[in-house]
């Protein structure tokens, strides 16, 4: 039988799904010596029905949630026998895994379920912002790796002009402009001088912190009341949707800049894959001979969406700040940047892949913390590191590779076309 | 003779200039974030002589931070080289770590993983310096040589993955900066590791049989990871220049499949080279702990990983131009220090500087407008290839 790519892919994607519920049904259930119970709260007071705890042995906790890894894998083989799609399954089993390992690692605590992933969604906000800048870009052929230093400019601009003006609003409007100043530098350089882009995306980073530090350094510590003490947006709560059990609190009341990224998230998908836009775009980052031969500007079009891609990534770098605490801090970004670029080449470079990667890594990142402060079998230190490990394994392909648009950071030019 | 010279001239005249270039905007930054300055706003004239005052005075602060300091010459007129001391220890680490991503762009490589690399030295250099006790020259060697294999094999995983893979190195190594430094978070919290009475992430110090010794008395840090660094230097520039392997090196480099036609192992060269390349950061994290540093803390990499690479750029992946550049940029740090303490210029100028020194070298288009110059060498190191090349 020859199998395509994709179901190669999909049966190295089964067979690593139950390789990995068997492991778990062994290292966290038959190995585990805990028996203590562990609990789950699931209330933030602002629900109509609060479901309120689930107290469960770790142990029987783990065994269950393995088990039921391995029943769903044996589905998902089913559905990869009749080649039908295992997204779902993938999906149910991996959260399967994720509850039978915190049900390891969490024997004989208190897990604040609500907590943990409303926290997740928020430290997913700049990484799918970010993310969401990559997709726009290198979708039409422009390596991103200066999405950190867009976050952090926009962060750093939000933030003076939100204090100065005392309104969150000016701070909000601004730090699109400073992300797409840094979009401006990128597509000048990349695509009017065809400087490599992995360089050029390396040296923005390091201007953008340099001039940041400098200038919080000379200007936002010592001038501190003026410089750097903006407002906070205030979160506003969807009425109905808000009440939700569980879910309400988690996605419906939060600061604008939530929904905007929802907005974005689908739009984008829906732009890039059902629009004439969409359809030019990913014709410039895999073939752009082709797509000029058909009459598609492919630079003007490469920098309008390098331009586009400064103004969401702005507004992702808006949350650090006007979105969050308010001051800024020297570094504030602190990597995500990087995340974010991990995520979206663990997301395929396509705009779901990457939002779902992106909340995967806010959820690892969010239980590592919650973890660390009730203490762990496993050191933080590795759980962090999680995040990049799993980006590694993608690009090298021990579990499906992942490729990159074909024409992904090589300038175009008509004589030296290929 | 004259030929030479003219040739010499025009590879540095680019660099000169952008660095000129780099240099003012600094300057003009400098001078226009200056609350003093900006205050002057309504009377242009005192508005630029302020501003150039606070520039230039920033600027001596940053001279007599790295090279020569009048203020420490009245016990000793020797002393007033401290400052030139200090650019050469901090140019020793930062040559080694340059040159592994010289040596990787040669190969046609983006070796961005230099700072993890340097971890891993720093890791190795320092277990082997406090945990045996040996002999002097050999607890050198030995420490010396353990962290050459850790790094080496660092560096050699991205070489590897590449070559069987396709995987990208510049996502690679990103990724694994991260992994190195929390790694190394973690290694300061075992008990192998942390220092007895410690809490914050710091390892014992290095045996005095493992330091380095200095060059210069007590006085002055500089020490023997200066010789060290210039002779390694000396050695990557003959093996470009007069090996085989430096041969199959920059043929990888300069085309892949060419270089697999004329019967090259394209696998092994690659994974060859990233050993090397991890090795030589590997190296460099290895002096800073037996040379200056002599103890393991978290923050033991700095940010030099990430310096080298603006080094390589400036040095357009030459090892003699690599060797400069670093020299320059370590007298730029050194003396940020002294700016940011003398003057309330911070230091992070330096970063501004470096970024747009390479920012304006890859693009000579705008150091030609800007000096209206007709025929400046243009690069040929910074031609752009894909995720997928």
């Amino acid at each position: 039988m020859n199998l395509t790519p994709i179901q190669l892919r999909r049966r190295r994607g089964v067979f690593s799904m139950a390789i990995l519920s068997l492991a778990s049904l062994i290292g966290f259930g038959f190995l585990q010596k805990n028996t203590a119970p562990v609990t789950f709260r699931f209330v933030l007071e602002k629900e109509w029905v609060a479901i309120h705890e689930w107290t469960l042995d770790s142990r029987s906790g783990s065994y269950g949630f393995s088990a039921a890894a391995l029943l769903i894998s044996l589905w998902a083989f089913f559905q990869f026998r009749r080649d039908k799609k295992v997204h779902v399954q993938s999906a149910l089993g991996g959260f399967s895994l994720l509850m039978a390992f915190m049900c390891w690692a969490a024997s004989g605590k208190m897990i604040p379920f609500t907590g943990l992933l409303q926290g997740a969604l928020l430290l997913s906000v700049p990484l799918i912002f970010g993310s969401m800048a990559g997709v726009l870009c290198e979708r039409s052929g422009v390596i991103n790796i200066a999405i950190e230093g867009q976050l952090l400019a926009s962060a750093f601009a939000a933030g003076v002009v939100a204090s100065l003006t005392k309104n969150t609003t000016w701070g909000l409007l601004v730090a699109p402009l400073a992300g797409a100043l840094i979009s401006l530098i990128l597509a000048t350089f990349a695509i009017k001088f065809s400087i490599d882009q992995v360089i050029l995306g390396f040296v923005i980073n390091v201007l953008v912190i340099g001039m940041t530090n400098f200038l919080y350094k000379k200007l936002l510590i010592p001038y501190q009341n003026t410089w750097n003490s903006g407002p906070i947006l205030k979160p506003i709560e969807i009425p109905l949707l808000s009440k939700i059990p569980v879910l309400g609190p988690i996605f419906f009341s939060q600061t604008i800049i939530v929904y905007l990224m929802y907005a974005i998230v689908l739009a984008i998908h829906f732009s890039l894959f059902k629009t004439k836009w969409g359809l030019r775009t990913r014709a410039i980052g895999e073939h752009p001979t082709a797509a000029d031969s058909v009459g598609i500007s492919v630079n003007s079009l490469r920098f309008k969406n390098v331009i586009i891609a400064g103004l969401v990534a702005g507004i992702g770098g808006a949350y650090f700040t006007v979105g969050a605490v308010g001051a800024f801090g020297k570094e504030m970004t602190a990597g995500k940047g990087f995340i974010a670029l991990a995520a979206l080449i663990f997301g395929r470079w396509s705009p779901l892949g990457a939002v779902m990667a992106a909340l995967l890594f806010g959820f690892a990142d969010n239980l590592q913390g919650i973890l660390s402060i009730t203490g762990t079998p496993i050191p933080s230190e590795f759980m962090l590191m999680a995040p990049y490990i799993a980006t590694i394994i993608a690009v090298t392909g021990f579990v499906g590779r992942v490729r990159a648009p074909a024409a992904d950071g090589i300038p175009y030019s008509r004589e030296s076309s290929h | 003779m004259k030929n030479r010279f003219a040739h010499f001239w025009r590879s540095v005249k680019l660099p000169l200039l952008a660095f000129t270039l780099a240099i003012l905007s600094g300057g003009l930054l400098i001078a226009f974030s200056d609350p003093k300055v900006i205050a002057l706003w309504k009377s242009p004239g005192k508005l630029l002589s302020e501003g150039f005052l606070v520039a230039i005075k920033a600027y001596e602060a940053l001279f007599q931070g790295s090279i020569f300091d009048m203020n420490l010459t009245h016990k000793r007129f020797i002393n007033g080289f401290y400052p030139l001391s200090e650019t050469f220890t901090v140019a020793a680490p930062l040559i080694l770590t340059a040159l592994s991503v010289t040596l990787a762009f040669r190969a046609g490589l983006f070796n961005i993983g230099a700072q993890g690399q340097f971890i891993f030295g720093a890791i190795g250099a320092s277990y082997v310096g406090f945990h045996f006790s040996l002999p002097p020259v050999i607890h050198i060697l030995a420490a010396i040589a353990f962290a050459l294999v850790l790094s080496g094999l660092w560096g050699g995983l991205v070489g590897l993955l590449k070559a069987r893979t396709g995987a990208h190195e510049v996502i690679v190594t990103i990724m694994l900066n991260y992994v190195a430094s929390y790694f190394l978070l973690w290694l300061l919290s075992t008990t192998t590791f942390l220092r007895k009475g410690r809490q914050d992430p710091i390892a014992p110090e290095v045996q005095e049989n493992a330091q380095l010794p200095r060059l210069a008395g007590d006085s002055f840090r500089v020490n023997f990871a200066i010789i060290i660094a210039l002779l390694v230097a000396w050695g990557i520039a003959v093996l470009l220049k007069r090996t085989t392997w430096g041969f199959q090196f920059r043929a990888v480099g300069a085309n892949t499949l060419a270089a697999k036609t004329a019967g090259m192992s394209v696998p092994f060269v690659m994974t060859s080279v990233m050993v090397i390349c991890g090795a030589l950061a590997g190296l460099g994290g290895a002096v800073q702990i037996l040379g200056s540093e002599h103890a393991l803390t978290a923050g033991a990499a700095g940010s030099f990983g990430f310096d080298a690479i603006t080094v390589a750029l400036l040095g357009r992946a030459q090892p003699v131009g690599t060797v400069l550049a670093a020299i320059l940029f370590a007298a730029l740090r050194a003396g940020g220090l002294t700016m940011q303490a003398n003057t309330t210029t911070p230091i992070d100028i330096v970063l501004v500087i470096q970024a747009l020194v390479v920012l304006f070298i890859a693009a000579p288009t705008l150091v030609r407008a800007v000096f209206r110059l007709k025929n400046v060498k243009t690069t040929s190191d910074m031609t752009a290839k894909g995720w997928n090349g």
